[in-house]
């Protein structure tokens, strides 16, 4: 069972770490949370960018949500967020995509263009 | 929606559309009864009465996007589908309360499914707001509440990924105690 001392723990470890990263400004990644999107399987794409994230101690990357954005159609969909750049919205995404997008996008700066919205309506 | 727990995490974006603080998830399996229910409260902006009564039907929404809405009418026909029903109480600028049940035997009812993917999603998504668990199931009983949490982290945020994979555990380990060491069905 997990125990309030770990928690305690964590919280120590972390406290020396988090004024590292205060004034950085990292990576948005926003993925669609309404009805639409948790029925395609937003959940599982969400804790897999989250996994990934955790496994390559990428701190200065943000997760939310938003909710409908009207293409229902090509959800999960994921957008990236990069300062300086432009936003990069990909679509009908799976944990399997997810992780390539942390990886190449999220990490190298390498768009996945066959994954992202203009790729797939064309 | 394959899972109840998704059906959760799907209702909790209204309440937190509703600029809800604090919102409230109680799950009771009452096998002698045999009765699943969940109930979702929050203190968001909550609806006059007339319009309360009006949502489980999909056209009407309050959402401006569009002009269908099918977050509590899925949900809605999924207690049906069960031999169940789905409440909703209101009270504008109080909150909102949402009563779903369904028969807890019944060959239709989706599985409760990954409810620490949800309550972990939910927190990630909404550092700010506090979330109450609560999970009775055969007289035993598992609480989670986002409140302790935060006063024991201080200045630490929820949402640092190693609190949430303390959380995770402490939900996935807190219900198979009250399964008897399986996952929830």
């Amino acid at each position: 069972m997990k125990t309030i001392q770990e928690l305690e723990e964590i919280r120590k470890r972390t406290l020396e770490t988090i004024n590292l990263r205060k004034d950085q400004t990292g990576t948005r990644v926003v993925i669609g949370m309404a009805t639409c999107g948790i029925a395609a399987g937003a959940r599982p794409v969400l804790l897999a960018i989250m996994d990934e994230i955790k496994k390559h101690n990428l701190s200065d990357v943000i997760v939310a949500q938003t909710g409908c954005i009207g293409l229902c159609v090509y959800e999960p969909i994921v957008e990236v967020y990069k300062p300086g750049q432009e936003k990069v919205t990909y679509v009908k995404v799976n944990p399997s995509k997810a992780i390539r997008i942390v990886n190449e996008h999220i990490m190298k700066d390498k768009v996945v263009q066959e994954y992202t919205i203009g790729t797939e309506t064309k | 929606m394959k899972e109840l727990s998704l059906h959760i995490l799907d209702v909790v974006q209204n309440s937190i559309a509703a600029g809800s603080t604090f919102i409230s998830i109680g799950i009771i399996e009452d096998l002698k009864a045999n009765l699943f229910s969940i109930e979702i409260t929050d203190n968001g902006c909550g609806m006059d009465k007339d319009y309360a009564e009006q949502i489980k039907d999909p056209f009407i929404t309050g959402r401006k996007s569009r002009k269908v809405g099918l977050g509590i009418p899925l949900l809605y026909a999924a207690c049906k589908r069960c031999e169940g029903d789905l409440e909703i109480e209101s009270k504008k600028g109080k909150g909102t309360r949402i009563t779903a049940w369904l028969k807890h035997s019944h060959i239709d009812r989706a599985p409760l499914g990954n409810m620490a993917d949800t309550i972990k999603i939910l927190i990630v998504c909404n550092p700010e707001v506090d979330f109450l668990y609560n999970h009775k199931k055969n007289g035993k009983k598992f609480d989670f509440d986002t409140r302790e949490i935060k006063r024991i982290l201080g200045d630490v945020s929820i949402n640092e990924i190693e609190v949430l994979s303390w959380i995770e555990e402490q939900v996935r380990e807190g219900l198979k105690s009250l399964n008897g060491g399986a996952d929830s069905l």
